[in-house]
């Protein structure tokens, strides 16, 4: 994939969580805070479906952008063929490995197998 | 004949006479033989309008002749003092001693470049990287074939380069760039400035090639936008925003 469409997803992906992220702060306030924050009503959250897909969605979404930030950082910092192709696969394994793990937490509490 | 006599003359005339005098702190290593730099002290004396350069010249001349220092137009045109004086890069020829405001002026090899010996470093990783964003027009029509004999422009087209176009190849837009100093690979802000340079130029037509070779993951998106490429450059011509009009074409904002 060339560096420019890296750096849009990188991009797009930092904008969109902003404003999922802002959504999700802001679903705190429906009632009192330390209240929202509560395990019975963290378990609601993930059991409304629109909700879930929005945790979905910002697990994606930060998932991506960060490991494309560490990718980055990771490719100033050293220099090497092999180094950088450790890196840029590591960082590609280490993002779908996290997103699965997140993705499982989210759906066995949406379905209730938490 | 003229010209060997008032070479000997210069050799031989005596120190500059003034009573204002500078420490000059100068970088010495030489990697052949040292396994650390050191500095080495001269208090030469100076005049208002007497420039870095000309003081290294002075402890070359009278002092000691062995320190190691590129130069040559000695007008800020040739790009070969570029050096770190008082931990920032400048052109030697380029900055006067009285406006720099200190007793003490030491003087460094740039940042970011290998060093020969003393000032003097290697050029070969910017020249490389500058020979690589194809620093020339790239048309079809190499031979002109009818009868127009150049390539006109209009005003508003020249402009849309001629800063860029300024570039001397001194080196300092590196030499302050912090990325260059810790990706060995990265393209730098001098080949990206020029890169645009010919990007803009109505009469070349190979933008898509030259996108094509900064868009890569030790191209412009290593930038940070630290910006300091643009304050140290001596002949304004400002990389940082060259790179961010660069990136406008890549992010599809620019065509």
């Amino acid at each position: 994939m060339r560096e420019s469409t890296i750096m849009k997803i990188h991009y797009g992906t930092a904008l969109a969580a902003v404003a999922l992220v802002a959504v999700h702060i802001l679903m705190r306030l429906t009632m009192n805070y330390t209240e929202s924050l509560e395990y019975e009503n963290v378990l609601a959250n993930y059991k409304l479906i629109p909700y879930a897909v929005m945790l979905e969605l910002i697990l994606i979404l930060l998932s991506v952008h960060g490991f494309n930030g560490l990718r980055v950082i990771l490719l100033e910092l050293k220099q090497g063929r092999l180094y950088e192709k450790a890196v840029s696969y590591g960082c590609l394994v280490a993002m779908f490995g996290l997103i699965a793990y997140g993705s499982r937490t989210i759906i066995m509490t949406n379905m209730g197998m938490v | 004949m003229a010209q060997v006599s008032h070479i000997a003359e210069e050799q031989a005339s005596s120190p500059l006479s003034s009573s204002k005098s500078v420490t000059l702190k100068i970088s010495r290593y030489n990697p052949e033989h040292d396994d650390v730099g050191k500095f080495m002290e001269f208090t030469v004396p100076y005049e208002k309008w007497t420039t870095v350069l000309e003081a290294i010249l002075e402890v070359k001349k009278h002092f000691d002749h062995s320190v190691a220092v590129r130069y040559s137009c000695r007008q800020a045109t040739c790009g070969s003092c570029g050096m770190m004086i008082n931990g920032k890069p400048r052109l030697a020829c380029f900055t006067k001693i009285s406006e720099l405001n200190s007793n003490v002026i030491t003087v460094e090899p740039m940042n970011n470049f290998p060093v020969i010996r003393d000032l003097a470093v290697k050029f070969e990783r910017l020249f490389d990287t500058h020979q690589k964003i194809k620093p020339y027009l790239i048309r079809d029509d190499t031979e002109l074939e009818t009868d127009e004999r150049e390539f006109l422009q209009s005003p508003e087209e020249v402009e849309q380069y001629i800063q860029f176009a300024n570039c001397i190849k001194c080196g300092l837009c590196n030499s302050a760039c912090p990325t260059m100093a810790t990706d060995s690979s990265f393209v730098g802000p001098q080949a990206l400035a020029q890169a645009y340079r010919y990007v803009a130029d109505s009469r070349d037509k190979g933008k898509d090639s030259r996108l094509k070779i900064i868009d890569e993951s030790h191209g412009i998106w290593r930038c940070h936008f630290a910006g300091s490429c643009s304050q140290v450059c001596p002949k304004g011509v400002d990389p940082a925003m060259g790179i961010q009009f660069l990136r406008g074409y890549l992010l599809g904002f620019r065509s």
